[in-house]
This record gives structure tokens, C-alpha cells and sequence, in this order.
């Protein structure tokens, strides 16, 4: 047995290990944790033109049983020993979660939480899918047409397969493709480069559980193979930024996954209990390492601006990287240093610009990018801004960062440009009506809710099934 | 005589050509006016350093008739070129080279694969180039005759360069369309196309069941990995693959065969002594680099038609010892000099 892993492609399942290989190492030391093959474009345009008999490999299951298996899967994911590669390597969840952390830079409490976060998702696939149905009779999934509400009603696949290009910098991202096994569909992933482990994990925990493998392909490539992977499935998700997301947005071929600009308003009836909401606050800014589209990046409020961005930047700017292994830890590292610089970069350029202030910085005692033990961080980062039209009132960063806007009421809902989540503390009846109308708000919390809180029965970002399916009118003699 | 003296040999003939105001042409013995005489100075391959690079400007700047060797004088020649996406391109002379070069190349293929007398097609770049007339001249040594479809490789690069990858794609699947249509009208047992090309036919029609046994390819970068998935899939291990490096400067480089242990690294062999390729230290571009070491490829052609002594490509390989039948040092894995430092426009072609 080699000494380092080696992750091969899985083509319909089948390993195959290319002659092209990346190392993907430790953040920190460099160190040499796996080798990952990479195939060339035309694998990925071989394979797919014949994907369609890996969907009828699926389509031999019913959707109760693949339900049933994803909640078997969940538990394999989180405490099973599961094979690593072709070479006779296995990954404990204990390896797993080590190995995450020293190639993405989390640190393993915010690991545990995603992987906790997986398993919550495939243990509770059918309250995904019935919310994502709107409580259909999944048998009508199974048998392609049926009655529900005293309707005919059919379904039919939109595509023999889900495409994914992941990111690197979220295993809980995903979460998002695990409803497409239960609906048959199976899954072309291109894995982030710095984390192919939880994809690769995931597709042996199905295989455990009963899925065949032919429902995996697993396609490290470089930029032509993602490009064949995104125009050859018949869906496909996307995440990037918003310059990526706005090519794709238009096409309904593509469920784009961009940043959020998720957003904290407070109401006017409210404002006078703003110290309560602090910590609600704070937690929506920074939980995960504020890497998620669901964290906070603009809190709006109408009153007491200056002092709100105090309390948060007074609660958050001391917060410092810590080692990985510490149960404290709330900053998550650079896999790739460069995006720090460039988000710190960022950050300077538009505080020079009038209207902004660091309210951080002087709670932070040292720069706002920070290194430990060789690994690069970005501490949080709390910017007062004068108004929307400044260019740091409505950024999103790979770290915890937030503005803080005060605007009045009435100006809000014309200011907060779409928002993937809004948690709106008020209980005025017309501001809610009017947040209620709102079509920039994808996920509306009213109250204290977290904007990170998520519902597994009531999608947040698109809608898997209507992604995956289409209604037909259908009659039979 | 061993390589290297029949090299020294072949090197001093052809010295003595170009330097001498009865055979040689107008810019060499210019050359020779204002520098060295190299017929004094150049008694074995290792002097030829005393040269400076060749610079291709020159194949650009002048007019043709200064490279006509003046035994030539009065001959009509073939204009090849080189480059010219933008501005003018490179343009080399010749009358019989391609036809020599192309003539030994035959002896490497093999009649299972290149069935004397079937027909061949060419899908590749054909217009100006020498590539050309030499596919069409090694078919007809081997008795065959040659259907052509042309690719523009300076459309494509603009496309490329503009990112209008959309019209790219329109036009590889114009020029692969051709080919499937002959495929299935004519006979074709052989076929010339560089790899991108390959590939996008074989996604079109099955080449085997085409009729197709053996392929010749070159134009573009064959890593190992894509020479075995070019091997396993698009050929599926039932057609010959006979990969090919070279240019209009050059001629042509055959590859040698290749065995499991060159884990589908291709290694190319200049036809020497007509021409001899040296993989150099960019930095310091007398040495040459260790074996199995990356380096510069530096090409000098030795044919009296056409002397180039020391002209650095554009490209970058590793330095490979010889290997029978070649006592020669081989280039392998040739990719774009700077590769793996920058984004080079390679095309689809």
C-alpha cells in the first residue's frame, strides 16, 4: 500500500486513476495529505453521452427506499470507517474530520457542525422532499403520473443527471445535491480542489447504503472538464461569485448558488431593544466562519447605528484564530492564502473611500489578517457605512464581515437589493405585510431567527424537485 | 560511422554549401561578410554554438529570394508558412525537403495500420502549409491517394483570443461534419488530424467501424494522460497511433513506439542529420539539460535547402536519451514553453 492516498476518478462509480495527478495538502505545512487523479475533458463528454444507464440504475429503486437508504447513509457518513481511495486506505470519521480541517483551514468544531449538518439532511430526506414537493405522494415519482388533491398529476425528469461543479470552501454545500439520489437522479461532480474529501466520502457512504455506484461520477478536472460537466448535464448547480452567477442566472439549465447578501433589519418598533439582539446578530455574522451565503453581511437599521456596530464590533473584533483542535475556535483558514490577501485588499481600498469606518479595528489589537501556527485567517470585520451607495454597505466576504446601514424604515425595502436571507425583528404588522411582498427576499425570518437557521422542510435556495422534474398534463383512457 | 560522425559528416557538406558564394544563398553569405566563416570555424556539431539563434523575424521581415541557395537560382520553389494570426507570417522555401522527410516517415508505419493503395483523409490544418503537400506526398509513396479538409488554425486562435469559444466550437463541428461525410461516402483507411480533432470525430462516428486502422497525429500537446486516453477510448487499443511533432521549420519527428513502462510519454526523434533537435537551459542556452529534465527545444536544420542553426521554439520538452532505432537524443511531452507559468492559446484544432 502507497503511503499517501490516492483519490481516483469514479467513472459510473468504476475508479480509474489517471496518469495526471494533484497533491492537496495541509494548509499550514504544505504536507502532502492525498493525491487526487484528474481526467481530461473528453472523459467527461465520453461518459455523459452515455449517462442515461446509470438513471436507469437508480430508477430500479422506488423513492421510499431510496429515503430509506439516505437515512442509512447519514449515519455510515458520520460513524463508519469508509474506503479512501483505490490503494487499501480507509478514513475513519475522526481521519475525516482531521483531514478536512488541515486542507481546508475549518477547524473541526465547525467540521462536526457540517458534518452533523449532512447527516441531519439525509436523515430527514423525506421532510426534504416533502417540503420540496409540497407533500406529493412520491409513489407518483415512482410510477410517473397519479392523483393528489383529486388531480391528475405527472412527472417527468428534466435530466438524466445533476451536474456539480462544488467549491472549495463549504462541506456543508454539500447537502444541497443529497435530495437528488432520493429522486433518482444521479450526481457529476467536479470536487472543490482543496475538498474532495467530503464528496468522495459522501459517494462511499451511498455505495454502503445500498445505492449503486453507478449514480456517482466523480471528475476532478481543470477548467475545460468543469465547463463539459456544467453544459453536458441536463441540470446543474452552480456556485460562484456574482459575476459567475450572473452568467448563468438567466438559464434555466442552472440553479446558481452565489454570495447571499443575507441581511439583519431591525424595525422601527423594535430599535430600542437593540442590545438584546446582539448575540442573534453576531451569530448571524460569524457562525460557520462567516463563509456561508446564509451569514449576515449588512445589519439595517433604523436608529442607533453607530452604537449597534459598536456592540457587535466590541463583541466580535477580539476574536482571534485558535488551533484547530480547540472547541472555541470561530475562524476558519485560508486554504488559499491569496484570497485573504485579496479579501483584505478589498476591504482597505473601499475604507477609503468617505463613509466608512473599521469599528473592529480597535477592539482587534492587530491587523485583520492574522496568522497562526502558518495558516492565514481574516478576524472578523464590522464596517459603519453612511449610506447604501457606499461600496462596502452591500459586500459579502469569505469571513465574518458585516456593515452596519442605518436607514429608515420606509427606505429600507428599496435599498437592500435581493437578499438571500432576511431575519426582519418587527412586529409591525404592515412592515411585515410589506417584507412579505417583497421579491428580492429567496428566505424571510420574522423574529429572532438567525439568518443561518435552516428548515429542512422548506427549501432556501431553489427548489431541488422542480429543478430535477416537470408537471405534465396527462390523461389515460 | 556512428550517429554523431555521420552528424559531423552531413554538418560539414552542408556548411560548405551555405558558405560558398557558388552554392549558397544571398543572407548567408551576408552573414558570413559580417561575422565568421563558418566553414573555418564549424568542424563538429558541438562548434555550431559559435551561431547565435536563428531568428524567425527574418523568415518574416525578407523577401524569399534571399534564402534561395544560389544552385537553386532560377528554380521555382514551394512558399510554406508559419504563424500569421496577426501580421505577417514566417515563410520557409523549399522544393524536394518535405518530400525526404516524408519519404523516411513512411518507413515508420505499419501496412496493417496504413494499408498501401487504401485512401487517406486529412481533417488539419492544410492552406499555406508544408503539412499539406507532405500528407499528400506520403500517401502517394505509399500508393494511396488523399481526401482533404481544411482547418484554419488562425481563425480558430482569433476565436480563441476574442473568447468567442461559441464560434469556435461552430466551426471544429463545421470541419468534423466534413470529415464524417467523407467517412461515410468513401473508404478511408488512413488518417491524419491533430488530437482535438480525433477526438471530436470519435464522438461523431465510430472510426474503427469507419474503416479507419491507422492514425497520424500532431499539431498540439499530448500529455500522457490524453495520449492514453486518446490510446484506450477514442482508439480503443484497435487502431495505430503514430503521434508526430514537427513544424515548417522542421520537418518532421517521428515518435517511438510506445512500450508500458514510457507510461504513455511520448518521445519524439529529430530526423537527423537533417535536422537536430537539443533540449536547452532556457537561461543559459549553450547546455543542454539533464536527461528526463525539462528544458527549451532548440532545433537546427541541416538540408541544403534550408540551414537554421540553432532556432529556439516555442516549446519546452524533456530531454530523453536515445532509444533504438534512433542513437539520438529524443524531446518528449512537448507542451507550450511557459506552460505551466501561463495560459497559452493552443486552440481546438
Amino acid at each position: 500500500m502507497s503511503v499517501i492516498p490516492h483519490l481516483p476518478a469514479l467513472r459510473k462509480g468504476v475508479p480509474y486513476e489517471s496518469l495526471d495527478k494533484i497533491d492537496v495538502k495541509d494548509h499550514r505545512t504544505g504536507e502532502v495529505l492525498a493525491q487526487v487523479s484528474q481526467v481530461n475533458a473528453g472523459i467527461v463528454r465520453r461518459d455523459l453521452a452515455r449517462i442515461g444507464e446509470a438513471r436507469a440504475d437508480l430508477k430500479k429503486f422506488t423513492c421510499d427506499q431510496l429515503i430509506e437508504i439516505c437515512k442509512k447513509t447519514g449515519e455510515i457518513f458520520l460513524t463508519a470507517t469508509l474506503p479512501l481511495g483505490d490503494k487499501g486506505h480507509t478514513q475513519s470519521p475522526q481521519q475525516y474530520m482531521e483531514t478536512l480541517s488541515r486542507t481546508s483551514g475549518l477547524p473541526y468544531v465547525m467540521v462536526k457542525r457540517n458534518m452533523a449538518k449532512i447527516n441531519d439532511a439525509l436523515a430527514n430526506m423525506r421532510t426534504v422532499l416533502n417540503g420540496l414537493t409540497r407533500g406529493l405522494d412520491l409513489s407518483i415519482i415512482d410510477n410517473g403520473f397519479g392523483e393528489q388533491a383529486g388531480c391528475p398529476v405527472s412527472y417527468y425528469p428534466t435530466t438524466n443527471c445533476l451536474g456539480l461543479v462544488m467549491p472549495s470552501n463549504s462541506p456543508a454545500v454539500n447537502s444541497l445535491w443529497l435530495p437528488a439520489i432520493a429522486l433518482k437522479t444521479p450526481v457529476i461532480i467536479k470536487p472543490g480542489r482543496e475538498e474532495p474529501w467530503t464528496p468522495f466520502r459522501l459517494i462511499q457512504a451511498f455505495i454502503a447504503a445500498g445505492v449503486p455506484a453507478s449514480a456517482f461520477g466523480f471528475y476532478p478536472t481543470d477548467h475545460e472538464g468543469s465547463g463539459e460537466v456544467l453544459k453536458l448535464s441536463g441540470r446543474a448547480l452552480i456556485f460562484g461569485d456574482a459575476n459567475t452567477v450572473a452568467q448563468y442566472k438567466d438559464n434555466p439549465k442552472f440553479e446558481c448558488h452565489g454570495p447571499g447578501f443575507s441581511k439583519v433589519i431591525i424595525g422601527e418598533d423594535q430599535i430600542e431593544q437593540w442590545p438584546q439582539f446582539i448575540d442573534l446578530i453576531a451569530a448571524s455574522i460569524s457562525d460557520n466562519g462567516g463563509r456561508s451565503c446564509v451569514n449576515a453581511s449588512a445589519v439595517v437599521v433604523p436608529k442607533y447605528g453607530k452604537e449597534i456596530a459598536d456592540a457587535l464590533a466590541h463583541k466580535l473584533g477580539p476574536v482571534q484564530p485558535l488551533p484547530r483542535e480547540d472547541e472555541n475556535a470561530r475562524l476558519s483558514g485560508f486554504a488559499n492564502p491569496k484570497m485573504a490577501e485579496f479579501i483584505n485588499e478589498a476591504i482597505e481600498s473601499g475604507l477609503k473611500e468617505p463613509g466608512a469606518e473599521d469599528v473592529t479595528a480597535k477592539y482587534r489589537n492587530g491587523p485583520r489578517r492574522a496568522e497562526l501556527d502558518g495558516g492565514v485567517y481574516m478576524r472578523p470585520t464590522i464596517v459603519l457605512c453612511d449610506s447604501f451607495k457606499h461600496s462596502l454597505s452591500n459586500r459579502e466576504y469569505l469571513c465574518p464581515y458585516a456593515s452596519v446601514v442605518q436607514i429608515s424604515q420606509s427606505e429600507m425595502l428599496g435599498q437592500i437589493g435581493s437578499s438571500l436571507v432576511v431575519t426582519a425583528i418587527t412586529k409591525d404588522a404592515k412592515f411585515i405585510e410589506q417584507l412579505l411582498g417583497s421579491p428580492l427576499i429567496e428566505r424571510l425570518n420574522i423574529g429572532l431567527v438567525p439568518t443561518t437557521k435552516i428548515s429542512w422542510n422548506q427549501p432556501h435556495e431553489g427548489n431541488m424537485f422542480e429543478f430535477l422534474y416537470k408537471r405534465r398534463s396527462i390523461e389515460v383512457a | 560511422m556512428s550517429a554523431p560522425e555521420k552528424l559531423d559528416a552531413h554538418l560539414i557538406e552542408i556548411i560548405k554549401w551555405h558558405f560558398s558564394s557558388e552554392t549558397g544563398c544571398p543572407f548567408w553569405l551576408e552573414w558570413m561578410s559580417k561575422n565568421f566563416d563558418p566553414k573555418q570555424e564549424i568542424k563538429s556539431f558541438g562548434d555550431m554554438v559559435k551561431f547565435p539563434h536563428f531568428q524567425d523575424e527574418w523568415l518574416r521581415d525578407l523577401q524569399p529570394e534571399v534564402w534561395v541557395p544560389n544552385a537553386f537560382k532560377g528554380k521555382p520553389y514551394n512558399i510554406f508558412e508559419t504563424g500569421g494570426t496577426t501580421g505577417m507570417p514566417k515563410q520557409r522555401i523549399g522544393w524536394d525537403d518535405y518530400k525526404h522527410d516524408y519519404s523516411e516517415f513512411s518507413t515508420k508505419l505499419k501496412d496493417e495500420h496504413f494499408p498501401p493503395g487504401k485512401h487517406w483523409l486529412m481533417m488539419g490544418p492544410t492552406g499555406p502549409r508544408r503539412l499539406r503537400l507532405a500528407v499528400e506526398h506520403l500517401a502517394n509513396v505509399r500508393g494511396s491517394s488523399c481526401y482533404f479538409i481544411d482547418l484554419d488554425p488562425r481563425f480558430v486562435k482569433k476565436l480563441i483570443s476574442n473568447k468567442q469559444f461559441d464560434v469556435a466550437r461552430q466551426y471544429m463541428d463545421h470541419v468534423v461534419d466534413q470529415a464524417v461525410t467523407i467517412l461515410k461516402h468513401r473508404k478511408v483507411s488512413g488518417l491524419f488530424t491533430t488530437p482535438k480533432l480525433l477526438e471530436a470525430l470519435a464522438e461523431k462516428v465510430n472510426i474503427f467501424e469507419a474503416g479507419i486502422r491507422g492514425v497520424f497525429c500532431g499539431g498540439t500537446t499530448m500529455l500522457p494522460q490524453y495520449v492514453r486516453f486518446i490510446v484506450e477510448e477514442v482508439l480503443e487499443g484497435k487502431i495505430g497511433f503514430y503521434p508526430t511533432y514537427g513544424n515548417t521549420l522542421m520537418g518532421l519527428a517521428a515518435s517511438v513506439p510506445l512500450l508500458p513502462e514510457d507510461k504513455f510519454s511520448i518521445t519524439y526523434y529529430a530526423p537527423q542529420p537533417r535536422a537536430v533537435l537539443r533540449v536547452v537551459k532556457p537561461d543559459e542556452t549553450t547546455q543542454t539539460v539533464d536527461y528526463d529534465t525539462w528544458g527549451r527545444v532548440e532545433l537546427t536544420t541541416l538540408t541544403k535547402e534550408f540551414f537554421m542553426p540553432r532556432f529556439l521554439e516555442r516549446d519546452e520538452a524533456l530531454r530523453r536519451k536515445p532509444r533504438a532505432p534512433y542513437e539520438w537524443d529524443g524531446v518528449a511531452e512537448v507542451r507550450p514553453f511557459g506552460a505551466m507559468e501561463n495560459k497559452i492559446v493552443e486552440g481546438v484544432y
